[in-house]
């Protein structure tokens, strides 16, 4: 394999059912309900979230597709950049809160 | 014989084109027939000549371009509305149709005729005046309103990037400067019977969203950033031809636009198509199915081609309308035309 990631692979998505299609189409079946309907949330609001999800979670596929579903679903740059912010806000401060157990274990060895 | 313009690169319908994007095979598989269903709207491109240079421009119109519809074609088309009350529509479009000589007289005559007249104006001319004259264009709110004109615009984005991205430079402040003429005018506001319906085009290779949601951002957005008015808000597919085409081509993403138009396909939104209700005119006084049809040369041809100088009603009646690669444009998704979605 000379590399890891090739964006046409997002189009062979389908193909990861090969050995167990039942399993695949209940996925896709329950990833289309939840996230191409206006329910609770519109079509718009998910978008963004599976964006900033995308980048939390650095998935160059769904980079790639929630990018395009954001502009098809009419969110500008500035909403798309402050979604991939409240990613990057989250990781910092799941990073951070970390550091009350860095604190605990000082305590623990005396060092504070 | 279905016909096809057989030029290269981005100008025509290629035959690999064809093969891939088969429309008419589409329509076989849904068991659909878009025959004509009369003549509402008469379309006439009187020029290509623009103060603008968009990047999505199916016409290539830009200052440079020189075309006009001559004095004895705009007559004949005015022959035509008066001899056919089934036409109830004008639709003025170009280039910049302001910049043509005959404009004020074209659409005072079309009112006297008692037509519907819709002026597909893209607000900077107001502003611009005529690139190649200098002469201004600032009465056009006032003359509009006068003459009770259906003004259509195009604003990509109630924001400045993505206007001036698609639009050039300095493009959206211009725009809401015009909108506010207009709106002085009495335009886009209720019980004024002064229609101004904006036309939204995505800003690049993806499909628009709901019309229904962006007119409310629409509406919502510039009325509380300046104050601006409007009727309706017409979402627009791009068109993959001509330099839509050649800048996706630069993008290298002309055949992921394509198979993305061809998957959204929608059985709904093709018995809408324009095509069944709309004949356009190009500047020469060629009649095609459509605008984009036009500017692929893709006339129309029920055994001869036609003009304005030939027109036949009852063969235009029992035309085959033409279709070809880039009609995958009119029916994705909800759909899209002159007037915005053709499905729910």
């Amino acid at each position: 394999m000379s590399h890891y990631y090739d964006a046409k692979d997002l189009k062979r998505f389908a193909e990861v059912g090969k050995f167990n299609p039942e399993f695949m189409q209940k996925f896709f079946d329950y990833y289309n309900l939840v996230t191409g309907t206006d329910t609770a949330l519109t079509k718009r609001e998910k978008a963004l979230i599976a964006l900033a999800v995308a980048h939390a979670k650095q998935c160059p596929y769904c980079i790639d597709a929630y990018t395009v579903q954001c502009l098809e679903t009419g969110s500008n740059p500035e909403q798309m950049t402050e979604a991939i912010h409240v990613a990057a806000a989250m990781e910092a401060g799941m990073a951070l809160i970390h550091g009350i157990q860095m604190h605990n274990v000082m305590q623990e060895h005396g060092a504070l | 014989m279905e016909m096809v313009a057989e030029k290269s690169g981005v100008l025509a319908v290629s035959r690999e084109d064809r093969r891939r994007y088969d429309f008419y095979g589409s329509l076989e598989q849904h068991n659909l027939n878009l025959a004509p269903a009369g003549i509402a709207t008469l379309q006439m491109n009187i020029t290509k000549l623009c103060n603008q240079a968009c990047l999505h421009c199916h016409v290539d119109a830009s200052p440079k371009r020189t075309e006009m519809m001559s004095r004895r074609t705009l007559e004949k088309c005015l022959e035509i509305l008066g001899a056919y009350p089934e036409i109830k529509n004008l639709d003025i479009t170009g280039g910049a149709p302001e910049l043509h000589p005959d404009f004020e007289a074209l659409v005072t005559r079309a009112r006297q005729l008692d037509k519907h007249v819709m002026v597909r104006h893209n607000l900077t001319v107001t502003f611009d005046g005529n690139p190649q004259t200098g002469e201004p264009k600032t009465y056009l709110p006032e003359f509009f309103a006068a003459r009770q004109i259906e003004v259509i615009s195009s604003l990509p984005y109630y924001q400045e990037f993505f206007t001036d991205k698609q639009r050039g430079r300095g493009v959206f402040n211009k725009s809401i400067a015009s909108m506010r003429l207009l709106n002085t005018q009495g335009y886009g506001r209720d019980g004024t019977g002064l229609l101004l319906n904006l036309v939204y085009n995505p800003v690049g290779a993806f499909l628009p969203a709901s019309q229904a949601g962006l007119e409310a951002d629409f509406k919502r957005e510039l009325a509380a950033r300046f104050g601006l008015f409007f009727n309706h808000l017409y979402t627009i597919t791009n068109m993959p031809i001509h330099r839509f085409k050649a800048q996706l081509q630069r993008l290298g993403s002309y055949e992921a636009y394509m198979d993305k138009l061809l998957a959204a396909f929608n059985p709904e939104a093709a018995r809408g198509v324009m095509c069944r209700s709309l004949l356009s005119v190009g500047y020469d006084g060629r009649i095609y199915d459509c605008d984009f049809n036009q500017m692929l040369e893709m006339q129309i041809c029920n055994g001869k081609p036609m003009t304005v100088f030939d027109f036949d009603w009852a063969d235009l009646q029992r035309r085959s309308i033409r279709f070809a690669a880039h009609c995958y444009g009119c029916t994705a998704g909800a759909g899209s035309s002159c007037g915005g979605a053709t499905a729910s």
